[in-house]
Formats: C-alpha cells, structure tokens, sequence
C-alpha cells in the first residue's frame, strides 16, 4: 500500500516540501522543482516596485504542485491574517503557512500571535500550518484551534544547523496527533533523514537546496534522504542500547572447551 | 491630494482609478492583488475605486520564500 500523507483533506505523496526563495534564478528553481515532484510548494508575498517588470514566479511551479503561500513578514496575528486574505486573492488557494515573527536577529515565531492567527484563519476555512517554536502546549492549542499540521523549527531558518530542537520535537511527534513537519534550519540531507526517523511526517526546505552549488542533484538527495528515513521509521528502527549485543555467535570454535 | 502606495506617500495631481494608477505604475495586473484602504479589490472593481485624499493602497505580488 502507498504510504501517502493525509495533509488538509489531501493526499500528500512527496514528504519534502520545497521554499522558493533564494534561488539564483526562476528558471534554476523550476528544474530544481521538476527534478525532486513536491506536493507542495511555498510562496511568499511582497509589495511590488513601480515598473517592476519581474516574471511571475507562479509561471515557474509546476501546476501539480499545491502553492501553500507564507506569512513571512507578519508581526502579529492581524498582518498574518491579511497577508492570508491578500495571498487568497492572488491565487494561492486556502492553504496558508502561518509565520509570525517579530525578533529581526533569528527570525523565531511568535507563537501567542501565531496561536490567534491560527483560530482566526481555521475557522476561515483556510488549511493552516503554523510555523512554531516546539512547544507541546502551544502545539496542543493549535491542534485544538483547527492547525492541520504543526510545523516546529529544528534551527534558525536559513542557518542550515539540523535539527537543534530533537528533544522537544520527538515530544509533540508523540504526543500531538495531527501531523508534525520539521519547518527551518536543516542544512543537509541528514538532517531531514533523522526527522523522518524521528516520525515526523514531513520536513520543508528551502535554503539548503536553494543555495546549493547544484540545487538540482541536492533536491534529489533531499528526496532521496526523506524517502529513506520514512521507511526507517515505518521498519521499526532498533532500540538504543549500553552494551554490546553480539550479532554473531560468540561460540569459540576453534578453542578447546574448558572445565 | 496625497495618498499611500505600499507604505510610501505620494501626491497625485489629477483623480485616478485604480485601473489607471496600474497603468501609471506600469505593472502587469495579471501579476498583482490591490488592496484599497485594508480591502482587497477584485480586478473587475479596479476602475470603479477612485483614489482618495488620505487613501491607503497596498499594490503586492507572490515572490519565493520558504
């Protein structure tokens, strides 16, 4: 049976989703979309120069992918839930990442304005993924609020540093039922790996790729590592022990017995 | 009269609709959304919004990010 997500009444395949920002060029990110066939892709909003001529990034994501637009620049619950009204109006459909961030040096969430943003945009009918620091009860509370997934950060975004917030997120991964995706800071593919051994049931990337000396070949690798943790985890991986225990018989074959 | 274009104030010597001030700004408006004093308005509404003295416009478009 294929092991699918179930994400915002969705039936998700890929478990990497895939930023946008960054790339050296639009052209650069459409293969590196075509090469690694995410569900799911973010965008973000911005105000647009006078005379901008820019190309329209849309006309460069595959139409299979569902757009999940961000929050990004959002400083409290209010300019969250506009930039979801606006991100709507420009076509990005009802999914929405919430990220709300008012602290400029690490970019991390808010997340009492998130939690607001959330209510306020679920019972919207919006399908809401709040980016969050991992904390199991504001996790709960965004669960309650309506979240479909949470997205806890495993390092500052953009720092590429792995998942620095293991411990905090093996616990909502065991304790919150709706789905939890590693969102910021994984720089490599081992990263991504080890949250999917963890149970996550997704990570999203975007600088590690995006800034990649060949974006295409490490969307792949992400693919790849993401793919291989999932099925670590559904195999069931060994528990951690302080001893050996031999894998080999330790019977001395070639020793005489002694009494 | 004077009015605010995506945080910036500007002065405009002559009314204009919205349908207009694209033109102006010489953006594509398959590309953007505009918001009109905290209102989305729907492009098919663009050239019956006239701007106003104090008006607030938010003029946005879908970029990458993460």
């Amino acid at each position: 049976m294929e092991d699918l997500l179930t994400l915002g009444g969705c039936s998700i395949k890929s478990r990497l989703l895939i930023g946008t920002g960054k790339f050296s060029s639009y052209p650069l990110m459409k293969k590196t979309l075509e090469a690694a066939q995410p569900d799911i892709v973010t965008v973000a909003l911005r105000r647009v120069d006078a005379g901008s001529n820019a190309d329209n990034i849309l006309e460069y994501i595959p139409k299979a992918c569902i757009l999940m637009a961000n929050t990004s620049g959002a400083r409290n619950a209010g300019e969250a839930v506009r930039i979801a009204h606006l991100a709507k109006a420009s076509g990005s459909g009802d999914w929405i990442k919430i990220e709300v961030v008012q602290d400029n040096k690490y970019l991390l969430p808010d997340n009492l304005e998130t939690l607001k943003a959330v209510e306020i945009l679920a019972k919207e009918r919006f399908i809401v993924l709040p980016y969050m620091s991992p904390d199991l009860s504001m996790a709960k509370r965004m669960a309650d609020a309506g979240a479909a997934a949470v997205m806890p950060l495993g390092a500052p975004i953009g720092s590429n540093r792995g998942v620095k917030t293991r411990e905090l997120v093996e616990i909502l991964v065991r304790e919150i039922k709706i789905p939890v995706i590693v969102d910021a800071g994984l720089g490599s593919p081992s990263d991504a790996c080890e949250c999917m051994e963890m149970g996550c049931a997704a990570v999203l990337v975007n600088t590690a790729i995006a800034i990649a000396r060949d974006p295409v070949t490490m969307a792949k690798a992400f693919k790849d590592a993401v793919s291989a943790g999932r099925a670590a985890f559904l195999a069931g991986l060994a528990s951690l022990g302080s001893e050996a225990s031999a894998s080999s018989p330790l019977t001395g074959f070639l020793r005489n017995e002694t009494h | 009269m004077i009015f605010t274009l995506n945080g910036k104030q500007e002065s405009l010597e002559r009314p204009l609709n919205l349908d207009a001030l694209v033109a102006a700004k010489g953006l594509c408006p398959d590309k953007i959304v505009i918001e009109h004093n905290f209102n989305i308005i729907s492009k098919e509404d663009w050239a019956k919004i006239v701007l106003k003295d104090q008006d607030m416009i938010e003029i946005i478009s879908f970029v990458g990010g993460g």
